[in-house]
C-alpha cells in the first residue's frame, strides 16, 4: 500500500481530442436523463389547470378532474390485465417452443416470424381488428351470451358490433405477444445446459426437464417480461380507439356495447377536437398514463436486473 | 420363470424401443383425427344441418381431439409421464400455431384490401386535395412520413450512439447506472404520452394551445426512438473485443481516435442495423403524430408551419372519417396499411442482411 502511494500514478496525456469526444458523450447520456425529466415536467405543468377546472369543462357526469380519469383509467387496467392474461401463457408457450421444442434449425427463423408480429403498425392491427376480428368472433359472443349469460363477465345484451373489451383484449393480446415471447426465449435460452442434461440423464422426460430446470430458472424474467408486455398494452393507443365502441363508465361485462375506454384511446379520440381546459384535462390524463406505465417498467426493470448480478447471465 | 422368457424374447423385441409408440404416431394419430372430424362435419354437411364444409371446424376439433387421443394412447402405452410429456408438446405447438394465425390473417387481408388501390397511379403521385370520394392519394402522407422520420433519425442517432459509446466505453458508477436503467424504463413510455410531451413543450415555447406543426412529431418520436437507438448501438459496442481496443492503446492511438476508428467501423454493420430497426419501430408511430402534426389533405413540404399528415395518420383518417362513398376511404386506408407494412418489413429484413453481410467474424 505504502509503495501504491509513493509512486505517481501512471496516467495518459489529455489530448483536446479526448476531452472533447469524452465530454459530448457524458452530455448526450444525460441528455436522455433530461429529457425524461423533462417529459414529466411540462406534463405536469399542462396538466395543473385541469385539477382546478370547471366542473362544466369535463365530458360526461364528471365534477372533478379524479371522477373523470377514474373510469378511464380502470379501463386501461381492465383491458391490459385482460389481455396479459390471454397472452402470457401463450408467449411462454411459444418461447418453449422456440427453445426447447422446435428443431434448432428452423428455431432461429421462427423466432423472427414472431418479431415480425412486433413490427407490424398499431394502426394497422386496429383496421384488423375492425375489419376482421370483430365481425369474425361476433357470432361466438353471441353464443357466449347465449350459453354462459349467468356468468357475471358474459352477461348481455351482446353487442352486434363485436367491437367490445373482449376483443380489444385479444388484439392488445396479439400485440403483446411477440414482447413477452422474446424476452422469456432469451431467458429460456441462458438455462445452464448443465442443469437440463442433468435432468434428461436422471431419465426426466423433456416436459419434466422444463418444470424442473427450465421454469424456475427463467420465473423472474417470465414475471418482468410480462410487465413489459403490460406496460406495452397499458399505453397501446390506435387499436384500442380503432376496435372500441367505448363509453365512460366502470362496467366490468365484457360482451355487450358498453365498454370502458381507456385513457390513451380516450385521449387520440377527444384531442383533435379538443381546446381550452379541454386540453389540459387530457394532458393531464396523459400525465396519469405517465406515472403507470413508469411504475409497471421501472418494477420490471429491477426484477430484471436483480436477476442478472443473480445469475451471472450477461 | 421370468428369466427364462427373457431370454428367449431378447433376439426379437429391442428393449430401449419397448413401451414405446413408434416415432411417427403423433403425425398419424393427428392425421386420423383430422379425418374423424372431417367425416363428422361431412356427415353434418350431407344431411344438410350446415351449409357448405365447415374446415375450420374439423381442424379445431380434430386438434382437441388429437390432445385427447396422444393422451390416452401414451399413458396406456407409455405411462403417465410420457403421456404428459406429448400433451405438453402437443400444447405448445399448437401456441406457436395460434400466434402466427393473427400474423398471416393480418398480412392476407391487408394484401387484398389493399392492393387495388395500391396499385391506381395516383396513389403515389397525388395528395388529398379537393378529394371528395374515390381517386387522390397518399403523396402528401409519405412526403410527410418521410420527413418527419429523417428529422427523428437524425437527432436521436447522434445522441443515442453518443450515449450509448458513454455506457460501453467511459461509463462507471452512478450516472451511467442511472442512464442504463432509465433508457430501459424510456422504452416502455407509450407512444401517445410522447405526442403529448411534444404538445405540452411547443405550446408552452409559442405560447400557442392549438399547435400542430411537423417538426413536433419529429420530437416525439425521438423520444420514443432514443432508448432503441442507445440499446441497440451498446449491445453491439460491446460485442466489439477488447483485445482491438488494447492494440491501439498499445500502439500509443488516443482514446478517441480508438473509438473513432477501431471500435466503430468494427460495430457497424450491427449499429446500421440496430438504427433500421429502430425506424421501423417509430414509422408506423400513430397516436403521437396525430396529436402533435395533426392531419391534413395538402402536401406540406415545411416542417415549422402548418399540419403535416404522415401515413400512419393517413390510415386512421381515412378510416376514422368516412366519407359518402364510404369503400374509396377504406381501400386508400388498407392501400396506406400496406405501404407502412411493405416499409417496415422491407427495413427489417434489410437490416437482417446488412447484420448477416457485414457482422465482424469474431473468429468463432
Amino acid at each position: 500500500m505504502t509503495t501504491a502511494a509513493e509512486r505517481p500514478a501512471l496516467k495518459a496525456k489529455e489530448r483536446p481530442g479526448d476531452r472533447i469526444f469524452s465530454t459530448s458523450t457524458i452530455v448526450s447520456g444525460s441528455l436522455i436523463l433530461a429529457i425524461l425529466a423533462a417529459v414529466a415536467v411540462f406534463l405536469l405543468v399542462q396538466s395543473l389547470p385541469a385539477l382546478i377546472a370547471d366542473p362544466e369543462e369535463f365530458k360526461g357526469d364528471a365534477t372533478n378532474f379524479w371522477q373523470y380519469v377514474g373510469p378511464l383509467a380502470f379501463g386501461t387496467l381492465w383491458a391490459a390485465f385482460l389481455a396479459l392474461l390471454m397472452a402470457v401463457p401463450i408467449a411462454i408457450g411459444i418461447a418453449l417452443f422456440i427453445s426447447h421444442y422446435a428443431p434448432r434449425k428452423l428455431a432461429q427463423g421462427l423466432g423472427y416470424l414472431i418479431d415480425l408480429l412486433a413490427a407490424v403498425p398499431s394502426v394497422v392491427f386496429g383496421l384488423w381488428g375492425i375489419g376482421v376480428l370483430a365481425p369474425l368472433v361476433q357470432p361466438f359472443y353471441t353464443n357466449l351470451v347465449e350459453w354462459f349469460g349467468w356468468f357475471p363477465l358474459f352477461a348481455g345484451p351482446v353487442s352486434g358490433t363485436g367491437r367490445t373489451t373482449l376483443t380489444v383484449a385479444i388484439v392488445l393480446a396479439v400485440m403483446v405477444l411477440p414482447i413477452i415471447t422474446a424476452l422469456s426465449r432469451e431467458i429460456f435460452l441462458q438455462t445452464p445446459v448443465l442443469y437440463e442434461e442433468a435432468s434428461l440423464a436422471l431419465g426426466a422426460t423433456r416436459w419434466e426437464m422444463i418444470t424442473m430446470a427450465v421454469l424456475p430458472f427463467g420465473r423472474a424474467g417470465i414475471i418482468s417480461a410480462s410487465m413489459l408486455g403490460l406496460g406495452r398494452a397499458l399505453g397501446e393507443t390506435m387499436a384500442v380507439a380503432m376496435v372500441l365502441s367505448p363509453s365512460r363508465d366502470v362496467i366490468f361485462q365484457l360482451l355487450t356495447s358498453q365498454n370502458p375506454t381507456t385513457i390513451a384511446a380516450n385521449i387520440a379520440l377527444n384531442f383533435p377536437e379538443a381546446n381550452g381546459v379541454g386540453v389540459n384535462i387530457l394532458l393531464a390524463t396523459g400525465l396519469i398514463l405517465f406515472v403507470i406505465t413508469l411504475v409497471v417498467n421501472m418494477i420490471a426493470r429491477v426484477i430484471i436486473n436483480r436477476r442478472k448480478a443473480f445469475s451471472g447471465a450477461n | 420363470m421370468s428369466l427364462t422368457t427373457t431370454a428367449t424374447a431378447a433376439p426379437l423385441t429391442n428393449s430401449l424401443t419397448a413401451g414405446k409408440l413408434p416415432r411417427h404416431s403423433p403425425l398419424a394419430v393427428l392425421l386420423a383425427s383430422w379425418l374423424v372430424t372431417g367425416s363428422f362435419f361431412l356427415v353434418l354437411m350431407l344431411s344438410g344441418a350446415t351449409e357448405g364444409f365447415n374446415a375450420v371446424g374439423t381442424l379445431f376439433f380434430g386438434t382437441i381431439v388429437y390432445g385427447i387421443a396422444i393422451y390416452l394412447l401414451s399413458y396406456f402405452v407409455e405411462g403417465v409421464r410420457k403421456a404428459k410429456d406429448r400433451l405438453v408438446t402437443a400444447l405448445v405447438t399448437v401456441a406457436f400455431v395460434v400466434a402466427l394465425l393473427p400474423l398471416f390473417s393480418l398480412v392476407f387481408t391487408t394484401l387484398v384490401n389493399g392492393l387495388p388501390a395500391f396499385l391506381t397511379p395516383s396513389f403515389f403521385t397525388q395528395s388529398q386535395r379537393n378529394v371528395v370520394g374515390e381517386g387522390g392519394g397518399a403523396l402528401h402522407a409519405v412526403i410527410g412520413t418521410l420527413l418527419i422520420t429523417g428529422v427523428a433519425t437524425l437527432i436521436s442517432v447522434p445522441i443515442g450512439l453518443l450515449s450509448a459509446i458513454y455506457l460501453t466505453e467511459y461509463g462507471r458508477g452512478r450516472l451511467a447506472r442511472a442512464i442504463t436503467f432509465f433508457v430501459d424504463v424510456m422504452t416502455g413510455i407509450p407512444s401517445i404520452v410522447a405526442g403529448l410531451f411534444a404538445f405540452a413543450l411547443f405550446s408552452l415555447l409559442f405560447n400557442d394551445p392549438g399547435i400542430r406543426f411537423g417538426f413536433g412529431g419529429a420530437v416525439a418520436l425521438t423520444v420514443l426512438m432514443i432508448p432503441v437507438v442507445v440499446r441497440s448501438s451498446e449491445e453491439m459496442l460491446k460485442l466489439v473485443p477488447n483485445e482491438l481496443r488494447e492494440a491501439a492503446y498499445a500502439l500509443g492511438v488516443p482514446k478517441w481516435l480508438t473509438i473513432l476508428k477501431v471500435v466503430l467501423p468494427t460495430s457497424l454493420a450491427g449499429i446500421v442495423t440496430g438504427i433500421m430497426i429502430s425506424i421501423s419501430r417509430v414509422i408506423g408511430e400513430t397516436a403521437p403524430l396525430l396529436i402533435i402534426s395533426g392531419f391534413t389533405a395538402s402536401m406540406n413540404y415545411d416542417l415549422f408551419n402548418e399540419r403535416m399528415m404522415t401515413l400512419p395518420v393517413f390510415v386512421y383518417t381515412q378510416y376514422a372519417n368516412q366519407g359518402a362513398d364510404t369503400q374509396a376511404y377504406l381501400d386508400r386506408a388498407w392501400a396506406g396499411a400496406l405501404t407502412l407494412i411493405l416499409i417496415v418489413m422491407l427495413l427489417n429484413l434489410g437490416a437482417r442482411i446488412i447484420a448477416k453481410l457485414f457482422s465482424p467474424k469474431l473468429g468463432r
